[in-house]
């Protein structure tokens, strides 16, 4: 019997995030009277948890390496202020280069996508090569990279994108939002990463033990580097997804999003102390976030009061994490 | 007033899964040393931790002077008069060491301020009554472990602690250390403080306690007095069945030299050290800590960059740089300390076994998960690791059992040579038959094995030849034939054989 109990328990602990969000579910749509419930609104919550949900599989690997990635918003800034400059129509009255034609498609998001990997990219070699604490490398690339997105954009928005690009953000396949489609595209990428490559396997060990990871043969800075510059290029992507949702690029997008990424991480199970999370945790964690938002947003309450609602999920949510490590050990 | 100091009556305590203490006793006398014995996952630490109020017991009575009690934290334990040096210790390492004594019970002055002068003070009283020599202005980190040892227990007679528990206080000091804490502990004993004290040691514990309980599988087996015992029928309390052959050394066909090293050297830790390792050898590596053993081993591992020397692995000359190039060249490195190199305590036993191997198992990019599984599965039955299941995180499983994972893990990447060092440091003693016994298979199927190793018993019993090291050099090899207790001690002392030929 009580072994019975305790297994009961012990699902009920590991897939407690999952409980905890059908919950929420089930409490907002009764509250909102099955608002919450439509379609339209569904696709809704979908569409606006895309970028954080993005930006917080990065993050969900950098935590695993024991690590923290604070440079994700502004690698969205920087992102987002190159993409839109090479993609403003001819007659857009802000352009940056006047007389020129926008680029095509194709290579600009590669642009894109290669600043914010190199931006990772140099987060991970201070870490791994200069072992500067992670909170201080990726402070400084934030500061770096949003000083960039301003110097670059000459502190102005960049609108009237061509519509071949805004369709990333605003178009929709088989009646599912696109960025919802990147999203899970996303998602399946990091899972496998996580559970079925060296590089993932080698990601838990290393932020689980370090120096057993070097004695079991572990190029661990090979492995760090890899982890953040594949952080740096989600927050590319979901720059992208944003930049082309809003229709236009902006030196100040994108702040506080690491924060919000690293809330939805560590709500969807990951430790803070390494060696623990999942890409379908940041992806529940992310639905947390926005389907609370989604609710509050439809029962009125307002955006200051949320700030600290979502303040006391995220408490609750490490308080939940601790208490777990605390019975391990 | 009881004839106890302390007394556990019927204790039960389940964790999820396990049923770690069925109803057991323990009762210890004021002014004795109380052995504690029994292998690993018996429940000694559970019930210690129960005692103390780290755990709160299912069911059953604790009585400490007679009175019952429950204790709901450590401190509350403390304030009564139980104190427990645990064996990972955690002092404040920037502080000294009367202010760690002292910690969270200053001294204040009339201001309310710290009064630091009496804290020296009242610090100095305490560890000159228990006769320990350590100035209470030393920087905490600059101490030994044994030193920092003596310092908490200074710390606990300093509370008027009338129970005090040691958890395998002995495992990182040199004899002439232990020996020190004996005297220590004695003192103790004339001062009417009760000594609960948990090791795996036989001949500690025939050496100090006056009483021992043994425990098997979350029960009692029996309380004796120790004068009362033999080694025999302790090992027979231990794992209910007698061991006649603890050390099972099979002789093995010695081959071709597998291993060469050469004048290898590092700045300031060691020197010029040659040895020659051979298939099917077990090599052991004698000396005292801090001889340079573990950090040979580490350079030869790649793990810090060799500062002169070569190396030969089967006749040809390698360069390893990293523990990948070892492991390349098909070695394989089971380190001393569990826990800070070797374990991922939070991930799964198939993790920890699978991680050194997992390139050999690739489809394409992705891992065989399948046949990681069969590997796992079979390390799991061949070395009888005790777990649940293959996901249970490694944390939860016994020192020996958590030790049979790492063996497993160096087996999955099919080495050549083994370096094993301190494989059975804080197992028990059936987990220790058992390492004992793989080795010996392993040196038959063709591996050649280093063993370092600071048990005495153990390394006279396993190696087919002994290196004996001083402060970063190699004093002399011993053949198995020619090695003895005093001549391996002698030439740890950093006397050079002959000299022990002419002076007995």
């Amino acid at each position: 019997m009580s072994r019975l109990n305790s297994n009961l328990l012990s699902i009920l602990k590991k897939y407690s995030i999952l409980f905890i969000l059908i919950g929420l579910v089930l409490v907002i749509s009764v509250l909102s009277g099955g608002v919450f419930l439509r379609i339209t609104n569904l696709l809704n919550v979908l569409r606006q948890i895309s970028v954080i949900g993005i930006i917080s599989l990065g993050v969900t690997m950098v935590i695993i390496t024991a690590g923290i990635d604070l440079s994700s918003g502004a690698i969205v800034a920087i992102v987002s202020v190159v993409v839109a400059t090479l993609l403003q129509s001819p007659t857009a009255a802000d352009r940056l280069f006047k007389g020129g034609q926008p680029w095509p498609v194709l290579p600009v998001l590669l642009i894109g996508l290669a600043i914010g990997a190199f931006g990772g990219f140099l987060n991970g070699g201070l870490i791994a090569k200069f072992k500067i604490p992670p909170f201080v490398a990726t402070l400084g690339m934030m500061t770096f990279a949003r000083g960039w997105a301003f110097i670059y954009s000459e502190g102005r928005p960049r609108g009237s994108l061509i519509p071949q690009f805004e369709v990333i953000g605003q178009g929709n396949f088989l009646s599912i939002p696109n960025p919802a489609w990147i999203l899970i595209l996303c998602v399946i990428i990091t899972h496998i990463i996580l559970k079925h490559t060296l590089w993932g396997r080698y990601t838990y060990a290393l932020g689980s033990n370090m120096q057993a990871a070097i004695v079991s043969g572990i190029n661990t800075n090979r492995y760090i580097v890899l982890v953040y510059t594949y952080a740096g290029f989600l927050s590319a992507v979901a720059s992208i997804v944003l930049t082309a949702r809003i229709g236009s690029g902006q030196p100040g997008l994108g702040m506080s999003y690491e924060l919000d990424a690293i809330a939805a991480s560590v709500i969807g199970g990951t430790s803070l102390s390494g060696g623990i999370g999942s890409a379908g945790g940041a992806l529940i964690g992310a639905l947390i976030i926005g389907v609370m938002k989604n609710g509050l947003d439809i029962l009125n309450v307002s955006a200051d009061f949320q700030q600290v609602m979502r303040a006391i999920i995220i408490v609750v949510a490490v308080i939940i994490d601790v208490r777990k490590n605390i019975k391990k050990s | 007033m009881s004839q106890y100091v302390l007394e556990m009556i019927g204790i039960h305590k389940h964790f999820p899964g396990v049923h770690a203490l069925k109803g057991v006793d323990l009762r210890v006398k004021p002014a004795t040393v109380h052995g504690i014995m029994g292998e690993n996952g018996a429940g000694k630490s559970t019930l210690m931790k129960v005692a103390i109020g780290l755990y709160k017991a299912d069911a059953g009575t604790i009585r400490f002077k007679g009175e019952e009690v429950s204790f709901n934290t450590i401190h509350e334990a403390l304030e009564r008069g139980i104190s427990m040096i645990h064996q990972e210790l955690s002092p404040l390492p920037y502080m000294t060491v009367a202010q760690n004594i002292f910690l969270g019970r200053e001294i204040l002055n009339r201001w309310g301020l710290i009064d630091h002068k009496a804290i020296d003070r009242e610090a100095a009283k305490i560890l000159e009554e228990l006769k320990i020599n350590i100035p209470p202005t030393r920087i905490m980190g600059e101490l030994s472990v044994a030193q920092m040892q003596l310092v908490e227990i200074a710390e606990a007679v300093s509370r008027n602690a009338e129970l005090v528990i040691m958890d395998e206080p002995t495992s990182a000091l040199t004899e002439k250390e232990v020996e020190h804490l004996f005297e220590i502990i004695r003192n103790l004993k004339a001062r009417g403080v009760a000594v609960v004290y948990i090791s795996h040691k036989m001949d500690e514990i025939f050496k100090i306690t006056d009483e021992v309980s043994v425990y098997r599988d979350g029960e009692l087996i029996d309380c004796r007095k120790t004068s009362e015992l033999n080694r025999e029928t302790l090992i027979k309390m231990m794992v209910g069945r007698s061991i006649d052959q603890f050390f099972q050394k099979s002789n093995a066909h010695i081959g071709e030299p597998v291993l060469e090293v050469e004048g290898l050297s590092r700045r300031g830790i060691f020197r010029d050290i040659s040895f020659t390792l051979r298939r099917g050898e077990i090599l052991g590596f004698a000396g005292l800590v801090g001889a340079g053993r573990t950090e040979v081993m580490e350079t030869l591992f790649g793990i810090y960059p060799k500062e002169k020397g070569t190396i030969r692995i089967k006749g040809k000359e390698v360069d390893i740089r990293s523990p990948y190039d070892a492991i390349r060249n098909g070695m394989a490195f089971l380190t001393e300390d569990r826990k800070r190199s070797g374990l991922y305590l939070n991930l799964s036993v198939r993790d920890n076994i699978a991680i050194a191997s997992l390139k050999e198992h690739l489809k394409g990019f992705l891992i065989n998960h399948a046949r990681i599984r069969s590997i796992c599965e079979q390390a799991v039955a061949t070395l009888s690791i005790k777990t649940p299941n293959l996901d249970q995180q490694v944390m939860f499983l016994s020192g020996g059992n958590q030790q049979k994972v790492l063996v497993s893990r160096w087996l999955a990447t099919s080495p050549d040579i083994l370096i094993l060092d301190e494989p059975t440091r804080g197992i028990d003693v059936g987990a220790k038959a058992e390492i004992y016994k793989l080795m010996s298979t392993l040196a038959q199927e063709g591996k050649a094995i280093i063993l370092v190793s600071s048990e005495m018993p153990e390394i006279l019993a396993m190696s087919d030849r002994i290196v004996v090291m001083h402060e970063g050099e190699k004093i002399g090899e011993l053949t198995r034939e020619e090695a003895t207790p005093e001549k391996v001690l002698h030439m740890a002392t950093g006397e050079p054989l002959e000299t022990f030929q002419v002076a007995h």
